[in-house]
């Protein structure tokens, strides 16, 4: 059979839209690889999250809040098709901010995008030691957190149960999964695409490769342009503890279980996920520093995942020139971008026409013109 | 569910119960022993749970030991005179615990 479309790629990005493919009727296949494959939903903090996005690219800016504004209604909806609750709760993000100087340049960065021409006017607000106090009435603050920025609108969710909410609504509006495959090839076939993979052979009137740090092999394949590299990730999580922070932080997070989140690092070009002590032992001190009685608490777990990255960090969207029908799509916030790569984006997928409002993240801006 | 014939010389408290337990022990399995099977109630549901994996890896057998909450009691070995409560809910960083 010919599907409407096949998305490949199984991790955050790719089923978001295939799930947002397959919700609106469409004929939907998912060619993933499998457990094994790198998943950066593995080493996502959780966070959906607009502070500070998109300096010098107001339509990241404007692309995040939009997701961000679809998020609770999309919450509901991953909750209801997966019968399970995904953790997500809207109260808000800090970014702690240790000493006079970290409050300073991130006033500065406020300041700036406060400026920027072009971009919404955002929520996020300085607040003062005494103000984060009275926010956090069941934490002693460190001596030298001198304060936080704060974005009400931001959310958090837990990553692993809705990537897993993805498939099952995928499923549920009758997606077709396809996992244990690598994709070798991508060629065109009458009008549409076939997909050649170790198993099999996929065929689809549109393709959207979505497969993160696979994405450089397979999308020239049908005129498409996406840099992307490797960076890693490292996290730790300690034991349950008795609630004590209610809105989650920027590098430390205490989920509803209990379980306090820490991390993650950002290390550029590292493609193995493996931890170091050095960083682990980094990550830690900065969150006791934050919070001195998590000095006390237990360290459960320590790991890494690996995430896709871009150039300039913003997000990559194209359909291709000399292959309609083909899309590629990668971020490194698939997480606070699931709503809009699920709605719209998915939306504009089927319409044949990626929506105006990312014209600004085509590929084209890494070109460089010689005068 | 366990009986064994000789329980041991030492005695523990679990719940202010007294039960006995034997040298090299973990406390999981003196109060396995001694027909105990829940530690402590989850966080997340307040269900019922109990020593399960016997070697540190899942984090189900959780009590309250000599004061301290949140000790693995599978890889705890006991100590004449060592008190053990259930444990409600989870661990509280600022209560010295």
């Amino acid at each position: 059979m010919t599907y409407d479309v096949a998305v490949i790629g199984g991790g955050m990005v790719g089923t978001a839209i295939a799930y947002g493919c397959a919700a609106r009727g469409a004929r939907t296949a998912l060619v993933d690889q499998g457990d094994l494959s790198l998943r950066a939903a593995r080493a996502n903090a959780g966070l959906i999250y607009s502070q500070g996005k998109g300096e010098g690219m107001p339509a990241y800016a404007a692309w995040t809040r939009h997701s961000i504004s679809l998020w609770p209604t999309f919450a509901e909806a991953m909750a209801s098709v997966s019968g399970r609750d995904i953790g997500f709760r809207q109260r808000g993000v800090l970014a702690f901010c240790l000493g006079e100087e970290e409050l300073e340049t991130r006033r500065a960065l406020l300041h700036r995008m406060h400026n920027q021409i072009g971009g919404p006017a955002s929520p996020v607000h300085l607040v003062d030691r005494r103000e984060l106090e009275a926010m956090l009435p069941d934490v002693r603050l460190g001596e030298r957190v001198a304060g936080a920025t704060y974005s009400p609108e931001d959310c958090d969710v837990n990553a692993l149960p809705l990537l897993r909410a993805l498939y099952t609504g995928f499923l549920a509006a009758g997606g077709v999964h396809l996992p244990e495959r690598t994709v070798g090839r991508i060629t065109t076939d009458g009008g549409g695409f076939a997909i050649v993979s170790d198993r099999d052979t996929v065929h689809a009137d549109k393709v959207v490769v979505a497969c993160g740090l696979g994405i450089p092999t397979l999308a020239p394949m049908v005129g498409l342009h996406a840099p992307v590299h490797p960076v890693r990730g490292q996290m730790i999580v300690t034991e349950r503890l008795a609630p004590m922070l209610p809105i989650p932080g920027s590098g430390v997070r205490q989920i509803r279980e209990g379980v306090v989140q820490i991390g993650t690092t950002m290390e550029e070009g590292e493609s193995v996920p493996a931890t170091s002590v050095a960083d682990l032992a980094r990550m830690a001190s900065r969150a006791a520093a934050v919070i001195p009685a998590l000095s006390a608490a237990r360290i459960v777990r320590g790991w890494a995942g690996i995430r896709p990255m871009t150039p300039d960090g913003f997000p990559i969207y194209q359909q291709s020139p000399s292959h309609p029908g083909a899309y590629v799509a990668v971020c490194h916030s698939g997480v606070t971008l699931c709503a809009a790569h699920a709605g719209p984006l998915a939306e504009a997928i089927l319409a044949g026409r990626l929506p105006d409002n990312v014209a600004d993240l085509h590929p084209d801006r890494f070109d460089v013109h010689t005068a | 569910m366990f009986t064994r014939p000789d329980n041991g010389s030492l005695t523990l408290t679990f719940e202010g119960r007294t039960i006995a337990a034997r040298e090299g022990d973990s406390v999981a399995a003196a109060l396995l022993a001694n027909g105990i099977q829940v530690t402590r109630q989850t966080p997340v549901s307040g269900a019922s749970r109990g020593p399960f994996c016997m070697m540190g890896a899942c984090f189900e057998c959780l009590a309250v030991v000599d004061g301290r909450a949140s000790v693995q009691t599978c890889m705890t070995a006991v100590r004449d005179g060592m008190r053990v409560e259930r444990q409600n809910g989870a661990r509280g960083l600022g209560t010295g615990a």
